[in-house]
């Protein structure tokens, strides 16, 4: 039985849909057979992210609807194995998410899938609330900065109290926060709350701190998740956060201004 | 067919409308001196403190404390507090001239929570002898809530206390008919006593508030005392004024 996953932050632009491509490739990566869903109907970006969007036939909607079968929609990644897409409609809008609807979907794909990742849109209306409500575990992605902190408080008050597991009772949503675009240069000159001061406002585990990096505009632009460049600190970040998720205990890294120390600078004048 | 329930009602799916009970926090301006030139000077300048606080705020008149001989044109009076953006929706109390002009204006009359139980509590039937008195309160335990109080979320401790053993986020707001403990920072609204309850504490382990109120009487964060800000206090009414101190 698949677990549904939502990458939702209340807040725009902080960073679900590169976190949503990373982490579902992070888990199929890991041998997990995964799917990642846009549910921002509307405002399509998801396949680009994935740089699958030249092979869009049918979406999410036209599932819904019954004017396509699932498998037709499925796109299965080129890259990485285990790993298919669940892209939404450009025309359409969130009122084309019927409960109904997600919920036949989420069902046939639990049964195929080891993990659905939902790809939730910005805001607590209709398409967020859809993302959210059958979720079994909740990713909260966040910006070091007040405003983006609130709204996913917010959003937090929304899934303990909206969520199909609240509703019925069940066990809670688990909630963890993954930190995005976090600058410890610029939290040192205090322009950007600490790890700490989002933690103690939160008050949720902490899966994963991902550093402010070139390398996520550049992967976003040529179609990459980004995790799928090791190269760079954001996909290692990436990594980590996949593996903390899966029960691994791996130390944070990237939280602090890299100095160059003494053994360092010795490295670079023998070399 | 109309199904009814056994109760007698419509299904509730059927019905039009629902009706709920529901209780709303109120200011309460207190009419000491409505004759008075520095009346509305004074009214505009505590309105401008927090502008967005009061504006559009419905608002209950006191007429409590006029004088019976008071002269004093109601209409005339709501319009100009009107003016400063206060909406009046009820009275209570006041002379019998007052009352009545204030029923033709369209405010509607308020019950006097305290001075009728008051009244209530020592009744006398035909013979004057006093009759019992009624059975004390059924003891309502508290309200406790283990999880942070979320942005957005509003929580209520209808008829007793509320304790949170987490904190109370911005944009959150927890109201009580008795004391609100929050062993956690309070960044967002509370309002203990909101039935009238001027005995009602507030206490927290970190004072970050954006209101805090007891019995009506209220505070925002920008008047706190910074030195208290982040510090653990206590929060009561004290002859007719908040007090803050540290715990």
């Amino acid at each position: 039985m698949g677990k549904i996953i939502v990458m939702t932050s209340g807040k725009g632009g902080v960073g679900k849909t590169t976190s949503s491509a990373a982490f579902a490739t992070g888990l199929a990566l890991r041998g997990f057979k995964t799917v990642v869903i846009d549910f921002d109907v509307g405002l399509r970006n998801l396949d680009l992210v994935m740089g699958c969007e030249r092979r869009v036939v049918f979406d999410f909607i036209n599932v819904i609807n019954g004017e396509a079968k699932l498998n037709q929609a499925l796109i299965k990644d080129k890259r990485v194995d285990n790993l298919y897409i669940l892209p939404t409609s450009q025309t359409r809008d969130k009122d084309a998410l019927t409960k109904e609807g997600v919920e036949r979907i989420l069902n046939e794909l639990c049964k195929e899938f080891d993990y659905i990742v939902c790809d939730s849109p910005a805001g607590i209306e209709r398409g967020a609330l859809m993302s959210l409500y059958f979720a079994d575990h909740a990713i909260i992605v966040t910006n070091p900065e007040v405003s983006s902190v609130r709204d996913s408080d917010r959003i937090l008050g929304v899934l303990s109290a909206k969520s199909r597991r609240a509703e019925q009772g069940m066990e809670p949503v688990t909630q963890q926060l993954l930190l995005t675009r976090y600058d410890p240069e610029r939290v040192e000159k205090g322009e950007m709350l600490k790890v700490d001061d989002v933690l103690e406002i939160l008050a949720i585990p902490l899966l994963g701190v991902i550093p402010e990096s070139q390398a996520v505009l550049r992967a976003s632009n040529i179609g990459m998740p980004v995790i799928l460049d090791e190269n760079s600190n954001a996909g290692q970040a990436y990594l980590d956060a996949v593996g903390r998720f899966l029960g691994e205990d791996v130390e944070h890294r990237f939280t602090t201004v890299q100095k160059k120390g003494l053994f360092s600078r010795l490295l670079r004048r023998s070399a | 067919m109309v199904a009814v329930s056994s109760a007698g009602q419509v299904s509730e799916r059927d019905a039009p409308f629902q009706l709920r009970g529901n209780s709303f926090t109120m200011m309460v301006l207190k009419v000491l001196d409505p004759a008075s030139a520095n009346f509305f000077p004074a009214l505009a300048g505590k309105v401008r403190q927090a502008p967005n606080f009061f504006r559009h705020a419905p608002i209950v008149l006191d007429f409590d404390e006029l004088p019976d001989a008071v002269a004093f044109d109601v209409a005339a009076f709501v319009g100009r507090v009107r003016e400063q953006y206060l909406l009046p929706i009820g009275f209570h109390g006041g002379p019998a001239a007052v009352q009545e002009q204030s029923l033709a204006c369209g405010l509607v009359p308020m019950p006097t929570g305290r001075a009728a139980k008051l009244e209530l509590a020592r009744p006398v039937d035909s013979s004057g002898q006093p009759v019992a008195p009624p059975p004390e309160p059924v003891f309502r335990p508290a309200l406790v809530v283990t999880e942070p109080v979320r942005s957005g979320t509003q929580l209520y401790a209808q008829g007793t206390d509320l304790i949170v053993t987490a904190s109370v986020s911005h944009g959150a707001e927890v109201l009580a008919d008795g004391n609100i403990h929050v062993y956690g920072a309070l960044r967002g609204r509370a309002l203990a006593g909101i039935s009238g309850d001027s005995g009602a504490r507030i206490f927290c382990q970190s004072l970050e508030a954006e209101v805090v109120s007891i019995a009506g009487l209220y505070r925002v964060s920008e008047d706190l005392d910074p030195s208290l800000l982040k510090k653990a206090v206590q929060i009561r009414l004290d002859d007719g004024f908040l007090h803050i101190a540290l715990l």
